[in-house]
């Protein structure tokens, strides 16, 4: 184990952390929906590689730079989820769960059907913004700089977002809502808003986590569905109910995986779900979730 | 205001043909066995089911397809059997939670000073307190609102008798305030100094209409149609 250099190891546990992010990112938006909606949104890598493509064609099509694109690509991709909620979602309240997981699935085929047409499988390139070229020196190790943007602009929104949830009177409707919705109604919430507001906010997550990974992964269709499996291994891992602990299993989980990659590269794929395995046989309501 | 309201969960029919109304300021408790279609009654005012037909009217507004956050906001206050706290806010979220419906609702500290110790245990998870503290919770936060007319069931159930005073008490205060209170009950001791009228709910119906006065008398009648 100590014939690894340290550089090595620090270098796998930064890629981590990235991918943590996005996890962290991701799976936030999928508990929220899944606690007010009770849909596995199965779309929702969908909308993750809608942000990256979002931020590629802002930048080829219309010339709209990255700063923009990180503010703006969310917000339309958010508002794409409030038209599918509302349009089509929404249709199938009331249905069993299934119908819920089957539209959301088909809808990321159709999106992604769609973009492979046009796009290809092959990945798009997006260059790093200028501003965030280059390496920074954290005294330890030097590291680029883009990835410690990706990690501080990821903390700010999740923190933002833990802060809107647990801190704000919409969070404890939303709460609440998760909890039981119909009483929440019948206290006079207008829940049906509510749960577009949702649906749109897990949607523009999604896509503020496609925007940042533009730049370091290649842009393609596949992207979501790549990084979706993982993300709902991180969502069981956590358990629903803790908006901090999916924030934390996110980060956590991004760096087990970087780890694993230095001392037993084999596993490095499967190791997010081999944890899964051993948390659900010791809690199965997650390491967050609270028991039924 | 209901007319020959009919509710349906699913395929069973359960509130044949209800009909009654309340007056402005009248306290009215629906008696019945359980199942006899009187908590049903409160949720189709309130709009939480989904297969309904009939009248209902309040204020003069016909609610029949509004949805519950709309009947909510004409000043209809809902306190559910199970009360409805949510275990993950505190005390005082909960509290806070049904947003004011109009002016006139009373007051956070008022609330606080009708029911002192909600207000040692504002940071407390709602469920952790008591069953006592969490039926005071769930009738204090629709006070807050500004709602007129309070639909609450079943609150004096499983619940020590000392609390089932203070509750009683509590009603008292509001009744005395004009609120209109429509009280599913099943405690004929609770309910029967409180209310102005008592409706006795048998299979989805009205079947005996007795005002405060005439309670004594035909009490045996209605112990008959309790069953108890």
């Amino acid at each position: 184990m100590f014939d690894i250099p340290l550089q090595v190891l620090l270098g796998q546990i930064t890629i981590g952390l990235v991918n943590g992010c996005f996890y962290a990112i991701l799976s936030l938006g999928l508990a929220l929906i899944f606690g007010l909606l009770n849909v596995i949104n199965f779309a929702h890598g969908a909308l993750y590689m809608l942000g990256a493509f979002g931020v590629y064609l802002a930048m080829q099509k219309l010339g709209v730079n990255y700063w923009w694109s990180l503010l703006l690509v969310p917000v339309v991709v958010g508002a794409f989820g409030a038209l599918v909620e509302r349009l089509l979602l929404r249709r199938l309240i009331g249905l069993d769960h299934l119908y819920g997981l089957l539209f959301t699935f088909g809808l990321a085929l159709v999106l992604e059907g769609i973009f492979r047409d046009i796009y290809g499988s092959a990945g798009l390139p997006y260059p790093t913004p200028p501003a965030l070229r280059g390496l920074v020196d954290l005294g330890f190790m030097r590291m680029p700089i883009y990835r410690v943007w990706i990690v501080g602009a990821s903390l700010v929104v999740c923190f933002a977002t833990w802060f809107l949830i647990e801190r704000t009177r919409l969070g404890s409707y939303l709460r609440a809502g998760t909890e039981n919705a119909k009483m929440v109604q019948a206290l006079g919430i207008n829940v049906p808003l509510m749960v577009t507001f949702v649906y749109a906010l897990g949607a523009a997550l999604a896509a503020f986590a496609g925007v940042l990974a533009a730049p370091i992964y290649q842009v393609q269709p596949l992207m979501g569905s790549n990084i979706l499996i993982v993300t709902f291994a991180v969502v069981v891992i956590g358990g629903l109910g803790s908006t901090a602990g999916a924030i934390a299993t996110g980060l956590a989980l991004g760096v087990i995986e970087g780890l694993s990659k230095v001392f037993y590269p084999e596993v490095s794929s499967t190791i997010v779900f081999i944890v899964m395995a051993l948390v659900l046989l010791v809690r199965p309501a997650g390491l967050f979730g609270r028991e039924a | 205001m209901l007319q020959d309201l009919h509710a349906w969960y699913g395929e069973s029919h359960i509130l044949h043909g209800m009909t009654f109304s309340l007056q402005r300021g009248e306290v009215v408790a629906l008696l019945g066995r359980n199942g006899s279609g009187r908590t049903t009654t409160l949720r189709a005012i309130m709009g939480l089911i989904d297969r309904r037909e009939g009248i209902i009217r309040i204020g003069g507004k016909d609610v029949l397809h509004l949805p519950p956050h709309l009947v909510a906001r004409l000043g209809v206050g809902y306190c559910p059997e199970e009360r409805g706290i949510f275990a993950s806010l505190s005390c005082e979220e909960n509290l806070l939670l049904p947003p004011q419906q109009s002016s006139g609702g009373m007051p956070l500290e008022e609330i606080y000073s009708l029911l002192p110790n909600l207000a040692e245990r504002r940071q407390t998870p709602g469920t952790r307190l008591s069953g006592g503290e969490q039926q005071m919770l769930a009738i204090a936060r629709i006070l807050r609102t500004g709602a007129r007319l309070l639909l609450l069931d079943e609150i004096s159930e499983g619940l020590a008798p000392v609390i089932v005073d203070r509750l009683f008490d509590l009603i008292i205060e509001l009744k005395s305030r004009g609120y209109t209170i429509l009280l599913v009950e099943q405690n004929k001791y609770f309910a029967g100094p409180l209310a102005d009228r008592f409706l006795v709910v048998e299979h989805g119906d009205v079947t005996i209409q007795l005002t405060a006065s005439e309670l004594a008398a035909k009490a045996e009648l209605v112990d008959r149609t309790l069953g108890v």
